[in-house]
């Protein structure tokens, strides 16, 4: 299990779900594996608005990870900043047909010249390539344990529980 | 011809023999990729999105969400829900890329509100009209089902459900869950009234406007929301209309469109 599943999964159980202690699980035991994924910084910015960084630095800390900086970083962090001039002198000159074009143009450059961060990559292997493969993830609210196994976290609740 | 849900509960019925059996089958692999690529296009995702997946089996679905190539606004991530250890294991051999939980789906869904951009399921939702055991009923589970799915969706998502209904009752049944858990839903059907007919169950979390949008322009379309009773009348978007602003659209990306006729639009039938 990705370590960006761990920021999103709560507690199964009905009772559980609006009591703030049931988030986020407590990882106990885990067994930590590096499982290499395709780098897809366009993902990492349309998730990082809903990512729960308070949570990603507790999970970190659990796992005795490297620690976070402290403050949720902002889009713009994930790209190094564009130099300036270069690669937009030819857009303006293929713009010619209308100011529309210009801007889609633009926009598309922009987007595909734009070059990761190191923090895009630091928090690339941290959410999608870190992966708990056993262990258990324990709800602070009921104490109920899942277990991980093979990397895959059992979430079947007995009838009595559901 | 009997239905898989009628002779063992989920996890029973696809055992190990049977999950390999199943996967390895290249005539369902290609109707599993047709039917995923369908329910891609419903969901129209613009940038590479979260997704659930639900009844993920042993990755079929999920291998073509990480295969949506950058020009077409992929690859997605997704994390897949099961209740088969069996179609899990498979999946782990198949090494597919999404993450996956052992889970019934009848349960709910074990995440944070707004978590997923969208959510899939192919092929797997008419096995929660079975009830599993005596403690709950099918109706219960629907209700978890759609009550959690639609809290773990951010606002302005959606989901596309292909399933296989028995009957139009148990079709209706799995569309009023949807829509009382508060989505705005539209029923779209591929090939209607054969065999082979594929229904898709589109839902749309808080989504302004109407589902007939989404699905106008489609062959076969019938739209449930019910929601809609209580709008406005006449509010219904020309179906032209819709089309036209679309292939517009379409252009501006460049793409080749066919030219605007009088037949734009217009409810084709085949005659015979
Ligand atoms: C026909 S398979 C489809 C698998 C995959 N979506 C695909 O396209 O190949 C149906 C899957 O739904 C799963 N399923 C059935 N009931 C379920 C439930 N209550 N919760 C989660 N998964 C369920 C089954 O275990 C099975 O893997
Ligand atoms: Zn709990």
């Amino acid at each position: 299990m990705k370590i960006l599943t761990l920021t999103f999964l709560t507690c199964a159980r009905k009772s559980c779900k609006p009591e703030p202690t049931s988030y986020p699980l407590h990882p106990t035991s885990a067994e930590l594996e590096i499982i290499p994924v395709d780098f897809n910084p366009l993902f990492l910015r349309a998730l990082l608005p809903r990512l729960d960084w308070p949570t990603l630095r507790i999970l970190c800390e659990a796992f005795g990870l490297p620690g976070l900086q402290e403050e949720a970083p902002e889009e713009d962090a994930l790209f190094l900043q564009p130099e300036e001039g270069g690669a937009m002198e030819d857009v303006e000159v293929q713009g010619e047909k209308g100011k529309e074009v210009v801007e889609d143009v633009e926009k598309k450059g922009e987007e595909e010249t734009r070059e990761a961060s190191q923090l895009a990559k630091d928090l690339h292997h941290l959410l999608l390539e870190t992966t708990m493969q056993e262990g258990k993830l324990v709800c602070g609210c009921c104490g109920h344990e899942y277990a991980v196994k093979e990397g895959i976290a059992n979430f079947l609740l007995p009838a009595h529980l559901v | 011809m009997s239905r898989p849900e009628d002779i063992l509960p989920p996890d029973l019925y696809y055992d190990d023999p049977t999950s390999k059996k199943y996967t390895s089958n290249s005539r369902i692999q290609n109707i599993q990729a047709s039917m995923t690529h369908r329910a891609l296009a419903l969901l129209n995702l613009t940038e590479p999105s979260l997704i659930l997946d639900v009844g993920s089996g042993s990755g079929l679905s999920g291998a073509i969400l990480s295969a949506v190539p950058p020009e077409q606004g992929g690859p997605h991530t997704w994390i897949g829900m099961d209740i088969s250890a069996s179609m899990l294991a498979v999946a782990l051999e198949r090494d597919v890329e999404g993450d996956m939980l052992l889970a019934d789906a009848g349960q709910g869904v074990p995440f944070r509100p707004g978590t997923f951009d969208a959510a899939i399921s192919i092929s797997a939702v008419q096995w929660l009209c079975n009830a599993e055991s005596s403690v709950e009923s099918a109706p219960g589970r629907l209700k978890r089902f759609f009550e959690g799915l639609y809290a773990s969706l951010r606002r302005g998502g959606r989901a596309v459900c292909q399933f296989y209904p028995r009957d139009d009752k148990q079709k209706k049944m799995v569309s009023d869950a949807a829509i009382k858990a508060g989505f705005g839903a539209g029923l779209l059907e591929d090939g209607g009234g054969t065999k082979q007919v594929k229904v898709y169950l589109v839902l749309t979390v808080g989504e302004s406007g109407d589902i007939t949008g989404i699905v106008a322009g489609m062959d076969g379309v019938d739209v449930e929301d019910h929601r809609k009773r209580r709008n406005k009348k006449g509010e219904r978007p020309n179906k032209r209309d819709e089309i036209i602003r679309r292939k517009h659209r379409m252009e501006g990306k460049g793409k080749v469109v066919k030219a605007t006729t009088k037949y734009t639009g217009r409810k084709r039938r085949i005659a015979f």
